[in-house]
């Protein structure tokens, strides 16, 4: 399981500055992990530790200071098709329907047949059950669907990995739900390497192969855990004794790195003491 | 679902048009115009033609104005049935539409392409701030010494006003989209040509509409000023020109008739806009236009 070709992403001690030479905050510090081709790996952190800033990274929207960042071996030099973010808000165009949102990105390119491109966007737009919307605009869907029509704009392109910035954020709880469920479902029926940026743990634990638990800012890999929960899984499995050991174990750590960005600050005791016996 | 119809064929195009539009009128919102207007022209009535209040009975009140306005032989010589009237609105509205049409033309382009390139917005954007704030009105004796006739200057002054207005507002649209769609763009592996024409130019869409509809307001505004100034056509002309030779009725008639033109050429670039951002529409939940 060691040998390079298994990893289809390579974070080799990455760090990133932002600033200038008088006021400057690295964000990112020494980060290393690497991304198991056809695997899950979910990324959590505390809130506000640069878990965007990572994403940013992997996509090639931000070039890191120093470090190198490879993707199926070759360095990432920008965005690309081959390393495709589905984002945090959607980010459809409101002046296309579903179906021109989905076939953006082949269309523009030019590197799918017109009858190919049709066919494949009808099948994936109904993998996402979406079929009777193909022809509304994105502010005719509901929030769910608007993030089932940016997951089918971003699957037409065949990605290596898709990057995933917290995707259900937003949504209401029962839609979050049945979101991941549709998505582990859809992972574990296509073999796709994933990377998959939460700060819901519970979210990572159910769809991820690995985790990868950052460290406050600056960010670094804190823990690195394999999660070998039987597959397929379904969201009931939370409630089993190995999810929740796998639970309390990355919470533990989590509360750990969420307290520092308290310390330091006004530093009142009672409420640290209060705050770590809750959990 | 909501959005399909119930029982039957959803009619379609023009006749859900229709259907739309006999629905309308059994609310009562078409009838607030006519009440509003009603109301307004009661008040006006009163207080120029019947109470007549100082300083109101100045001015003639509306059962004078209409009376010369729809008469064959009116007595100040211009009325809906003589050749005059038609000729000062055509001359204005064919002034309005060259006016409008270069300062979009020149407008339009300008401003995506400062929203679009910092580089160029740094060129630009300080001569064009600094020539905005400049009243069109300080701008008449230049444009009388540039050009010859009256045509040309008249047009040059519309033109200008309407230029800065849509120059900024299609910038300040390019500038509000929101960077996902960029970020979006970039990693479906957009060009940067594709994302000028599938993203810029559809995002800043709205903006440049609004920015349009008070353009065309502020070409109006310089046209009429322009035409009182130095004309010999038009409706600001004819405003300046029966005010000189105290023929009052005509004036009022010239204004009334300046309100209902300028206001169906906004509505005609609201159309425009509708009929270009049916997203827009379709997500408010309304059919078209």
């Amino acid at each position: 399981m060691t040998d390079a070709s298994d990893n289809m992403m390579e974070v080799k001690n990455v760090t990133k500055t932002f600033g200038d030479e008088w006021e400057q905050e690295t964000v990112v510090e020494n980060l290393s992990f690497s991304v198991k081709r056809n695997q899950l790996t979910a990324i959590v952190g505390p809130s506000g530790c640069g878990k965007s800033t990572v994403v940013n990274l992997l996509a090639g929207f931000e070039r890191p200071d120093e470090g190198q960042i490879l993707l199926n071996g070759k360095p990432v030099t920008g965005p690309s098709k081959s390393a495709l973010v589905v984002f945090q808000e959607t980010a459809l165009m409101p002046w296309l329907t579903t179906y021109q949102n989905v076939t953006f990105g082949p269309k523009l390119r030019g590197d799918m047949a017109p009858d190919a491109l049709k066919a494949a966007a009808d099948k994936i737009i109904d993998t996402v059950g979406l079929r009777e919307f193909r022809d509304k605009y994105p502010l005719q869907l509901s929030g769910g669907m608007q993030r089932r029509a940016e997951l089918a704009r971003a699957l037409i392109n065949q990605p290596l990995v898709m990057i995933m910035d917290e995707p259900f954020r937003g949504l209401d709880a029962m839609t979050r739900q049945l979101m991941q469920e549709f998505y582990l479902r859809l992972c574990e029926q296509e073999s796709r390497t994933n990377v998959f940026v939460t700060s819901e743990l519970e979210e990572a634990i159910i769809l991820a192969d690995s985790l990868i638990i950052l460290s406050n800012r600056p960010t670094s890999v804190r823990e690195f855990m394999q999660v070998d929960l039987q597959r397929p899984r379904n969201l009931e499995m939370l409630s089993s004794p190995e999810a929740y050991e796998y639970k309390r174990h990355a919470m533990e750590i989590l509360h750990e790195e969420a307290l520092k960005s308290f310390k330091g600050g006004a530093g009142n005791s009672d409420f640290l003491e209060a705050y770590s016996r809750q959990g | 679902m909501s959005n399909q119809s119930v029982g039957g064929v959803a009619p379609s195009g023009f006749r859900l048009m229709l259907l739309r539009s006999a629905r309308a009128l059994r609310t009562p919102m078409p009838y607030l115009a006519f009440i509003g207007i009603g109301l307004w022209l009661g008040i006006y009535f009163l207080f120029n033609e019947y109470w007549k209040l100082f300083p109101f009975y100045k001015i003639p009140g509306p059962v004078e104005v209409v009376t010369e306005w729809v008469s064959r032989d009116p007595i100040w010589g211009t009325s809906l049935f003589t050749e005059d009237y038609y000729r000062n609105i055509w001359v204005s509205c064919r002034r309005i539409g060259i006016a409008f049409a270069l300062a979009t033309g020149l407008g339009v382009p300008l401003g995506l392409f400062m929203g679009w390139s910092q580089k160029f917005k740094d060129y630009t954007f300080p001569v064009l701030e600094t020539l905005r704030p400049i009243p069109i009105l300080a701008w008449v004796p230049l444009a009388i010494v540039m050009f010859a006739g009256f045509e040309t200057p008249i047009i040059y002054l519309a033109t200008l006003a309407s230029f800065f207005v849509t120059a900024l507002n299609t910038m300040l649209g390019v500038e509000s989209i929101d960077e996902s769609y960029f970020r979006a763009a970039g990693c479906l592996g957009s060009k940067k040509h594709h994302v000028f024409f599938h993203v810029v130019v559809p995002g800043a869409l709205p903006f440049i509409f609004t920015g349009l509809q008070i353009s065309i307001g502020v070409a109006w505004f310089s046209l009429v000023a322009a035409e009182m100034i130095s004309g010999d056509y038009g409706l600001g002309y004819m405003i300046m020109d029966s005010y000189m030779v105290n023929k009052y009725t005509t004036m009022v008639m010239a204004m009334l008739t300046l309100g209902f033109v300028g206001w169906t050429t906004s509505a005609m670039v609201r159309v425009a806009g509708n009929r270009m951002m049916q997203y827009r529409q379709k997500a408010l939940g309304q059919g078209g236009v």
